[in-house]
């Protein structure tokens, strides 16, 4: 491990020892390889996000592998996360018909990236993967191939482009203006804003934590153990704050997913 | 440190996805939405339907019960009403053959007592006929006798005597009438 991954409490900074603050940067989102197999290194976030996957595979495996008509308590637990996911954002904007096709998809994104965001306050683990802005890239790029594969599908190459950038002939002279901005809105930005949304929650929220973490450390000594206190305050509220972030994060991603797909599968007017 | 930050932020933007973390995230993805979308979805889904079947099917065997009780209720209903209807009607018929044989044991009565007073009356009358015959006679013979006994001969003579008894009983007979009459 290097110097710079250092954390706080493994070195005896304090205040008022002539030491000066850790803070935590972008080296605290950078890793040493734990191991490597042909040529990947295998890092913390890395292995963070097989768990993950693990994990919801698990989970959902132990609850809907043998279900039955009357459900058992983790049966309960897994149909109120898939009702929540389908009904809840699914059915409400694609609608019962439409949406049912996209609802294992859904679902899967919503458990994943939520997983992930919640490994920021697992103890031991506390490093959310979609803060390695891969993640957030990754699945936002599945998201993007999906609903542009849906729109040249459903409408044509022709239709699918006037569907992309917003074509209508009664806008008149503005007609080339709207083209280019719904184009660059829809095409280049949305991709990028999709996973950078969920990419800096995380990261931010991830940052104040170990920033407090740090400080509660450094603090303590002298007067500024009483700062320690409200710092140590703060790292408790933030990771109650950070549990419902993680939470909406998957939410507002899995909805935008579903929003972009209701898009290209809406008729263009 | 400041160094070893900068150093750390240049190796790194963290803007740019390093391609093992990207491929391990697709990697990721696809897994879970293999087990999700292959097995484990449509494993719930079956089961959601069943359930949601058998919650529809047991509401419709609870209506379809509730219907034939309703059913059988009206059909009591109906036999009840009828029941009634049918003792109402009995009562009123028992009532209506009671009046009638009461009017008509009534009148039998009225004309069985007419028929006695009747016959009474016509017995009386025969009687007092028959009472006033043997009078007369007793009485003309009595008055002969007795007239006989007086005059001191025997009035032989027939048309007279019977001419002289009745002459006497119109007497009789106009003054009992006349009583009657101022009676």
């Amino acid at each position: 491990m290097s110097a710079d991954q250092m954390l706080a409490f493994e070195t005896d900074c304090h205040i008022f020892d002539g030491c000066g603050f850790p803070s935590p940067g972008l080296h605290s989102f950078v890793f040493d390889p734990i191991f490597s197999v042909g040529g990947v290194d295998f890092n913390k976030p890395i292995l963070l996000a097989l768990l993950s996957t693990l994990l919801v595979v698990g989970f959902f495996w132990a609850a809907f592998n043998k279900p039955k008509v009357v459900p058992g308590k983790l049966q309960m637990v897994g149909e109120a996360g898939y009702d929540f996911v389908r009904r809840g954002i699914v059915y409400e904007t694609l609608g019962q018909r439409e949406g049912k096709k996209y609802v294992p998809f859904m679902v899967s994104l919503f458990f994943l990236v939520w997983i992930m965001n919640l490994w920021s306050i697992v103890p031991f683990a506390q490093f959310p993967v979609t803060s390695i802005i891969a993640f957030p890239v990754a699945m936002a790029l599945i998201v993007y191939v999906t609903w542009m594969t849906l729109t040249f599908r459903k409408h044509g190459f022709g239709g699918g482009l006037k569907n992309i950038t917003g074509y209508d002939k009664s806008l008149g002279p503005v007609l080339p203006m709207v083209v280019v901005i719904e184009f660059f809105s829809n095409v280049l930005v949305r991709p990028f804003t999709h996973a950078v949304r969920l990419f800096a929650n995380m990261f931010a929220g991830h940052l104040l934590i170990v920033m407090f973490t740090i400080a509660s450390w450094y603090l303590l000594n002298g007067i500024g153990i009483a700062y320690a206190g409200v710092s140590f305050v703060m790292v408790i509220v933030l990771t109650a704050f950070e549990l419902f972030i993680q939470a909406v994060q998957a939410y507002v991603f899995v909805l935008l997913a579903c929003n972009y797909v209701q898009g290209a599968l809406a008729e263009h007017h | 440190m400041i160094a070893l930050v900068q150093v750390a932020a240049e190796a790194q933007n963290p803007l740019l996805p390093p391609i093992p973390e990207l491929v391990i995230g697709l990697v990721a993805f696809f897994i879970v939405f293999a087990f999700l979308a292959k097995k484990l979805l449509p494993n719930i889904n079956k089961v959601l339907d069943e359930r949601h079947e058998a919650i529809e099917g047991g509401i419709e065997k609870a209506e379809a019960l509730q219907a034939e009780a309703q059913d059988v209720l009206e059909q009591y209903k109906a036999q009840l009403a009828e029941a009634r209807h049918e003792a109402a009607r009995l009562r009123q018929e028992a009532q209506e053959q009671g009046a009638a044989l009461i009017a008509e044991m009534r009148v039998e009565g009225q004309r069985q007592r007419e028929e006695i007073i009747a016959a009474g009356h016509a017995q009386i009358e025969a009687d007092r006929k028959q009472a006033a015959q043997s009078l007369r006679q007793d009485v003309g013979t009595l008055a002969t006798t007795l007239a006989g006994k007086l005059v001191g001969e025997s009035l032989e003579d027939h048309a007279r005597q019977s001419r002289v008894i009745d002459r006497f009983l119109d007497g009789l007979e106009d003054s009992a009438t006349k009583a009657e009459a101022v009676r």
